[in-house]
Order: C-alpha cells, then sequence, then structure tokens
C-alpha cells in the first residue's frame, strides 16, 4: 500500500502561449537513451516539433561553489566528474589552467604522458558517443562493439592510473606516476586493434541506407547560428568552421604533432558523424608518434617550483624540508599569484575552459567552467523547431552532450 | 570481490521458514530482476559498462526497461540532486510491487563527494533503500556483485505479495 | 554566547596566514607591446571610454562602463570580428566593492586572440542583455541571474535555469553557505513528504568525518554490516550467518546441478587476452 505523499500532478510553472491546438510533450528528466538529464518539453505540431525548452539543472551540483572552498589540488578529482566520460581531459584542462596562473610549465615527459592520456581519452569519448548515439538511432549492436573497444582503452587507464572512469591521472605540475612497464606496447596493440575495427562500424553506418536517411539534413546548423551560439568541436566544425583549438592556438605538444582536422561542410548530422570517426583515426594517429617522444624524454615528472608543487615521493620520504612543505601545500594549500586566468582546450566535446580568479589565498575566489555542452544544449532551442520527433532523439545524441558539464 | 564476510540478519533472530511455493517464486523473481534504467550521472557510464559484453549483465536474466511500470529494481547510479528528489520519488512510486532498490556508488549512497547545498545527501532520504554499493564510480564487478546480494536476500524473503512497508514513508 | 562569525562572507579561509606575506601578482604587460591588441585599443578611440586595459596572461583586458556594455561588445563583433562570446560571467565583490564584476570572454578565430571585457556594477543596478549580439547569452545571463541575482535587462527569458524553480536565494554568493541554508537543506523533504515528515527523515548528515560504531540508520557505522534498523550497543553486536536457499548446493535425482561456493577452488583469471 502506498504512502500518500505530496506529489500530485502538477503543471509546470512554464508559460506556452497556446494560440493552436499543439500538445506538449515531455521529454522528462529520466532518459532510456544514456545522454543524461535533460527534461525538453516540446510542442508538437502532429509530428512535427514546433517549440522546444530544454530544462537543465537535473545534476547541478554545486562543483563551482565547491571549487571556491577547497584548495587547488584537492578540486582535481571534482573535476573529473565534470565531463566524467573522458575524466582526463577536464583535469588537463584544470591543471594547465592553473599552471598558466602560477607561470609555471610541466616537464617534457609530463607533457607527452599527458597527451597521450587525452588523446587516449579521446578516443574513449568519441567511441562512447558513437554506441550512445546508434543505441539511439537504433543500431543496438554498435553499443556492444564499441564498449568492447573502449574496455580494452579502459584497461589502459587502469593500467596506469587505477581507475577505469574518474582517472585524476594528470595534477598541477606534471602526472604523478610514470608509465608502467609495457604500457606503450599495450597501447600499439590497442591502436592495431582500434584501427581494423574501427572500419567495420564504418561499413556497417556509413553508407547504411537507414543512416543516412536518419542523419542527412537533420539538425542542420548554419554557421551563422554556430557562432551565435558558441559552439565548438565538432559541432563547429561540422558548420564548416576550420577551428580546432589545437592547431589555431596550440598548447602543450600539439604544435610538434603532426595531425589534420576533419571538416564538413554539409552542416548535418551525417558531417558530423563522419568528423568523428575521423577524429578517431587522427587521435591514434597522434598516439603513434607520442610513443618515440616519450621513449626519448627525460625522467622528471613534476615540475620544480617548491612554492606551489611538492616534490617527488623519494624526496618527501628522505628530505626532512621536502616533507614540511609538503605537508603545509596539502594541509594549508599552495598561494598563487593574485590575478585572473582563462584556458581553454580542446576537449572531445568542444571547447573546455577555466576561468581562475585568485586573490592570493589558497581558495580561489571564483573558478568557473565553461563547459561546451552548456551551449550545445541551449541551441536546442533553436535547433529544434521544424524537425520529426524522432530526428530530436538524432539530433541530442549527435551533439553529443553529456550533463555532468552543463549542470556542474 | 568482497573481501570479508558480509553478514545479513532478515528480522531480528528467528528464521523465516520457506516453502517450497516461496522457493520457487523466489527462484523467478531473483534470476529475472529487470531493472530500470536510472542513470544519472558517472555511475551510469559504469552500469552500461556492466550492460556491455565484458561484464555481460544480461546473464542475470536482467533487461534494462525503460518504464517504470515493467521494472523491479531500480539502480540509482549517479547524483541525486534536489532539482532531481521529486521525480525519483515520483517514478520509485510507479513502480508495482515487489520492488528493490540498488544505490549505487557513493552520491546516491550519502551524496558522496559533493557535500553542496544543491545535492541529497543519499538516496535513502527519499527512497528505501535495499544494497548500497560503494564506489566511485564502482566496478561494473561491484555492481554484479551488489546485484548477486539482492538475489540473495530475494530468495530469503517469504513471497507473500504484500510487502511490509520498508521504512516510515 | 558564542562568538559572532560574519555572515556576509561564509567563503572558506585560510586558517594561518602570514603577516610579512605580500602577495605576488600575475604579471601585466602593456597593450603598446601587441599589435593586434593596440590596434584593437585604438579602435576604440572617441566612441567609447575604456577606463583601463591591460594585457594580462595573453588576454587583452578592458575595463568599460556598465552602460556600455552592449554597444562595446557589438564593436567588437563587428569591426574588430571578434566572432564568438565564449564566456559570461559575474564574480562577487559584494563585500570588497558593494557590486558585481561581470566579465565577457570573446574570441576572435581570425586574428587568433583573446579579449576580456570587465564591467562593475553595484548590487541594484541592472545590465543590458547582450543576447540580440550573441544567442548564448540567453543561457549565460540566466545562469548568471540564478547563480548571482544579477538583473539582466532586456534578456527574453529571465528565469532560473540550474536550480529548481522555487528555490531560495542566489547559490553562488558569497554569503551563502556551502552546504546552503536552512530551506535549502529541507528542500526534498518539503516538496516531497511535506513539512511533518522533517522529524522522521532526519536532518542531513554532512559531516563527513563523523564516525559511530552503533548507528546502524545512517551511514556513521564502521565495522561490519549489520541490517539497517536493528538496535546495537557495545556488547551486543548481533553475528550472523549469511542464509540462503541454494547454499548447501543443489541436488537434483542424486547430481549436484550448484556445488557449494569454495574460495579455494574457484578459478581466478591468470591473465588478460
Amino acid at each position: 500500500m502506498q504512502q500518500s505523499n505530496r506529489l500530485k500532478p502538477f503543471f509546470e510553472n512554464i508559460n506556452f502561449e497556446r494560440e493552436d491546438n499543439t500538445m506538449v510533450v515531455n521529454f522528462g528528466p529520466q532518459h532510456p537513451s544514456a545522454h543524461g538529464q535533460l527534461r525538453l518539453m516540446l510542442e508538437l505540431q502532429g509530428e512535427e516539433v514546433v517549440k522546444a525548452t530544454p530544462d537543465i539543472g537535473y545534476l547541478h551540483r554545486g562543483i563551482e561553489k565547491m571549487g571556491e572552498n577547497m584548495i587547488y589540488n584537492e578540486f582535481l578529482p571534482t573535476t573529473d566528474r565534470m565531463d566524467y566520460i573522458a575524466s582526463s581531459s577536464n583535469n588537463y584542462g584544470y591543471a594547465i589552467a592553473v599552471e598558466k596562473l602560477l607561470g609555471i610549465e610541466a616537464p617534457r615527459r609530463a607533457e607527452v604522458i599527458r597527451t597521450m592520456l587525452i588523446e587516449l581519452n579521446r578516443i574513449i569519448s568519441h567511441l562512447f558517443w558513437l554506441a550512445t548515439h546508434a543505441l539511439d538511432v537504433g543500431a543496438m549492436s554498435i553499443f556492444l562493439y564499441t564498449f568492447r573497444e573502449r574496455e580494452y582503452a579502459m584497461d589502459l587507464m587502469e593500467d596506469y592510473c587505477g581507475a577505469r572512469l574518474t582517472h585524476s591521472a594528470i595534477r598541477i605540475g606534471g602526472v604523478p606516476l610514470d608509465l608502467p612497464k609495457n604500457w606503450t606496447e599495450d597501447l600499439e596493440k590497442f591502436i592495431k586493434t582500434l584501427e581494423s575495427q574501427i572500419p567495420i562500424y564504418e561499413g556497417l553506418l556509413t553508407k547504411n541506407r537507414i543512416w543516412k536517411m536518419r542523419l542527412e539534413d537533420v539538425g542542420v546548423i548554419p554557421t551563422e547560428m554556430a557562432k551565435s551560439w558558441g559552439l565548438s568541436g565538432v559541432a563547429l566544425r561540422g558548420s564548416n568552421v576550420k577551428w580546432d583549438l589545437r592547431k589555431e592556438m596550440p598548447y602543450g605538444l600539439y604544435d610538434e604533432l603532426d595531425f589534420n582536422i576533419p571538416i564538413s561542410d554539409k552542416c548535418d548530422s551525417y558531417g558530423r558523424y563522419k568528423c568523428y570517426m575521423q577524429e578517431m583515426y587522427e587521435s591514434s594517429k597522434i598516439l603513434k608518434q607520442l610513443i618515440p617522444m616519450y621513449e626519448e624524454s627525460d625522467t622528471q615528472l613534476m615540475a620544480h617550483a617548491p612554492d606551489y608543487i611538492s616534490a617527488t615521493k623519494e624526496e618527501i620520504m628522505t628530505q626532512n624540508y621536502s616533507l614540511m612543505q609538503h605537508f603545509v601545500l596539502v594541509t594549508q594549500g599552495m598561494r598563487p599569484p593574485v590575478g585572473e586566468v582563462y584556458v581553454a582546450t580542446e576537449s572531445p566535446k568542444g571547447e573546455l575552459g577555466f576561468y581562475i580568479v585568485s586573490d592570493g589565498t589558497p581558495y580561489a575566489y571564483k573558478l568557473k567552467c565553461r563547459a561546451p555542452s552548456f551551449f550545445h544544449t541551449g541551441l536546442l532551442t533553436d535547433l529544434l523547431p521544424g524537425h520529426q520527433l524522432a530526428d530530436v532523439v538524432t539530433i541530442i545524441g549527435n551533439l553529443n552532450i553529456v550533463f555532468g558539464e552543463i549542470d556542474r | 570481490m568482497a573481501q570479508h564476510k558480509v553478514n545479513y540478519l532478515a528480522d531480528g533472530g528467528t528464521p523465516i521458514k520457506l516453502t517450497t511455493v516461496d522457493k520457487i517464486v523466489n527462484f523467478g523473481r531473483s534470476n529475472s530482476l529487470w531493472p530500470m534504467t536510472y542513470g544519472l550521472a558517472c555511475c551510469a557510464i559504469e552500469m552500461m559498462a556492466t550492460g556491455g559484453s565484458r561484464f555481460d549483465f544480461d546473464r542475470f536474466g536482467t533487461i534494462f526497461r525503460a518504464s517504470p511500470r515493467q521494472s523491479d529494481v531500480i539502480v540509482v547510479a549517479g547524483t541525486l540532486t534536489k532539482k532531481h528528489a521529486e521525480f525519483m520519488r515520483r517514478l520509485y512510486d510507479q513502480m508495482p510491487d515487489p520492488k528493490w532498490v540498488i544505490s549505487m556508488g557513493s552520491c546516491a549512497n550519502t551524496g558522496g563527494m559533493f557535500n553542496t547545498y544543491a545535492t541529497v545527501q543519499g538516496v535513502d532520504r527519499i527512497i528505501p533503500v535495499d544494497i548500497y554499493l560503494p564506489g566511485c564510480a564502482p566496478r561494473p564487478e561491484t555492481l554484479q556483485y551488489a546485484l548477486m546480494m539482492l538475489q540473495q536476500k530475494i530468495r530469503r524473503e517469504p513471497s507473500k505479495m504484500a510487502q511490509k512497508a520498508k521504512r516510515l514513508i | 554566547m558564542r562568538t559572532y562569525t560574519p555572515k556576509s562572507d561564509v567563503q572558506k579561509k585560510s586558517f594561518y596566514s602570514d603577516r610579512f606575506f605580500v602577495k605576488p601578482s600575475v604579471p601585466r604587460k602593456d597593450v603598446e607591446s601587441d599589435d593586434v591588441f593596440l590596434e584593437d585599443l585604438q579602435s576604440f578611440d572617441g566612441l567609447f571610454q575604456i577606463e583601463d586595459s591591460y594585457i594580462e596572461l595573453d588576454h587583452l583586458v578592458l575595463i568599460i562602463n556598465p552602460n556600455d556594455n552592449v554597444n562595446v561588445i557589438k564593436h567588437l563583433k563587428t569591426e574588430q570580428s571578434y566572432d564568438f562570446l565564449v564566456e559570461l560571467t559575474a564574480v562577487d565583490y559584494l563585500e570588497k566593492k558593494g557590486g558585481f564584476e561581470i566579465v565577457y570572454e570573446m574570441l576572435s578565430t581570425s586574428k587568433r586572440k583573446r579579449v576580456r571585457v570587465k564591467t562593475f556594477m553595484k548590487q541594484n543596478e541592472t545590465i543590458q542583455s547582450v543576447e540580440s549580439l550573441y544567442r548564448m547569452a540567453d543561457w549565460s545571463e540566466r545562469e548568471m541571474f540564478d547563480m548571482y541575482g544579477v538583473k539582466v535587462v532586456n534578456h527574453p527569458n529571465l528565469r532560473r535555469i540550474l536550480m529548481p524553480n522555487d528555490w531560495d536565494g542566489h547559490p553562488l554568493l558569497k554569503t551563502y553557505p556551502l552546504h546552503g541554508n536552512e530551506a535549502a537543506s529541507w528542500y526534498e523533504v518539503d516538496k516531497i513528504f511535506g513539512k511533518e515528515a522533517r522529524e522522521v527523515v532526519g536532518p542531513e548528515l554532512r559531516d563527513s568525518a563523523c564516525v559511530d560504531r552503533y548507528d546502524t540508520n545512517r551511514f556513521a557505522r564502521l565495522g561490519h554490516e549489520v541490517s539497517k534498523g536493528t538496535t546495537i550497543s557495545q556488547g551486543n553486536e548481533p553475528d550472523t550467518p549469511i542464509r540462503y536457499q541454494e547454499e548447501g548446493g543443489v541436488k537434483l535425482f542424486g547430481a549436484k546441478l550448484v556445488t557449494p561456493f569454495d574460495e579455494i577452488e574457484t578459478v581466478h583469471l591468470k591473465e588478460r587476452k
């Protein structure tokens, strides 16, 4: 027998001006698809969407307020949980933002390892995107195939840092751990498997008549709308704008690496799909170039800046001053210079930026995370009207939104 | 896998006598638990990985159902925020008896690392929970273990149609 | 009487401070050092008054009057080809300066440069919306309003975006505690069960270091698990065996269908394929 509670059917206090007889469908916060907690209120005229209002905030956990109440190093595992599919990308964005504020540079081996991790995360994220997008559109077996590849990639991440999903593998000043033995061989094996499997996924989908009918001319984002909404990542490159932060405003090692940027001029979902598939090839190309760079790099892993960063574990365990400094840095936190910084990196979803206002205390005065998926979801207000109801699912899947980022 | 022995007690001391009918019904119920897809945040990804081919969830007889009306178990995977709490309760109320709840991950158990204004500190403030599953995110093997624990719990219960209320609310 | 803690700024503060510590600052450069930025700054001559400008960590920072914000951003968009408004937020300086600092972060893809436009507005003033120039401001300004209470004028749809619609307070203000005020802590209980259930459900446990061995209702127990709600006390912790119907194995016509679990004989996966 259910106990009665106060939940009665209620009408949202959102006003719809109903001149004509449109049906309001609530695409509720709980989805059978994988995208998280998006609530879309769609007004339908028959099968066609007339008005769409996305409602977010169902995963708002107060990450930015936590950033104001935690020391800089303590906040790093929280950034993991923002874009939880490619955790190391968020860690990297935050770490280089703080490093820019401090004015320090990570050593060479750390940069190589970081780039390897973020490109591996890019592959993981794109595989996940393909899995959920295909699952939503209806091609369910792709989900199982890509998750199999993803498991191999997550095995690599687990070998490195111990965690499959929320890595915290990148720290401010470098990386804490060196690559384990045989990791680079396992990585090469993984890349070989991946490069033999991606043609299978493409063979299943690219020339598939049903896939093309579902994706071509659906979700056309004109270039002006893309720029006005501040899109980034594949959504922008799929709208014929040649802009990738790794090439145009390079950070880290990207100016030394040789890779291409896929762009689509069709502006529709099919173009974006092809960009994502090509990006996976490009990421594996980058990974192959990084392996020899790792082998010829010096073994220093964390930057040498005793004001801000602790020493290596060997020194902490043997030298007294290193231990004291480490203690102070962990309990009180480091005091960065007073100032503001905004650094953006190209995460698999788009331009992930961190805006940090520091007032010299160990706690940031303001920490804002600029999430690409926030604007991609806002775009739905302008993009969905005119499409059929089945296209709504395709578009949401195609835009690669993850709610940990949107709601922070 | 858990290294320590987990001890459970059914009701406070007296063992429950299960008849053959109870055993058959419990066998049926526990081997075909249909979870509702309730992935909220990062733990949802691990839940999906559990449904993938390496840690196959389907061999337990589970089929992920989208509708609460057709499911037995709800695996709350991820952070429950105060904005969402209302809908969580509504969906729980829509599930028909007998129903169970597995709370997956630290965010669902106690609010987790998000000790902030917008997070419900534990999904058991809203709905009664049967199995708590620690981790951030818990490995897929942990989720499978939790499901097996739940199966064991179900097999110990008498199969009367009316389940007594699990907690006060 | 308890000591008075000022509630105007409840952000966590560092316990230790060093009287003689001089805080370093992020280096700032003159605008003349970069040609592109100098040209951008000079394009404003005569049009708008720029209160201050400098280059900080590869960004040109312009500080302007809040009434000019739409015009300055329009000028940057149309004349100086800053085609993306990347971010739009507010910083809470209510205690220090009595207002908010609104920050617009812009990007030019053709010039590959970033500009930060900052403006200071007092708490009770309003600011014009830039949504007519960039559609992303629609959501960013809603978020600014939701988190800080900044009132934006000419916005098509100014309502809460991240918090529930009937939430009380603006969370990112410095006066708002991290754990939430009283309305926040009981929000979900009030909404679902009503105020009467407050005693039944109990207050939230915000202290993550609270450990209680004999607490079986909340998550503070340390020790082997017992079922929820059993009353235990020192010396009276129940020790119970695991019971489930297939524990001794299952026999069917003399043959064993299910063998009992034997930890030693269980096969462990030795190598990963």
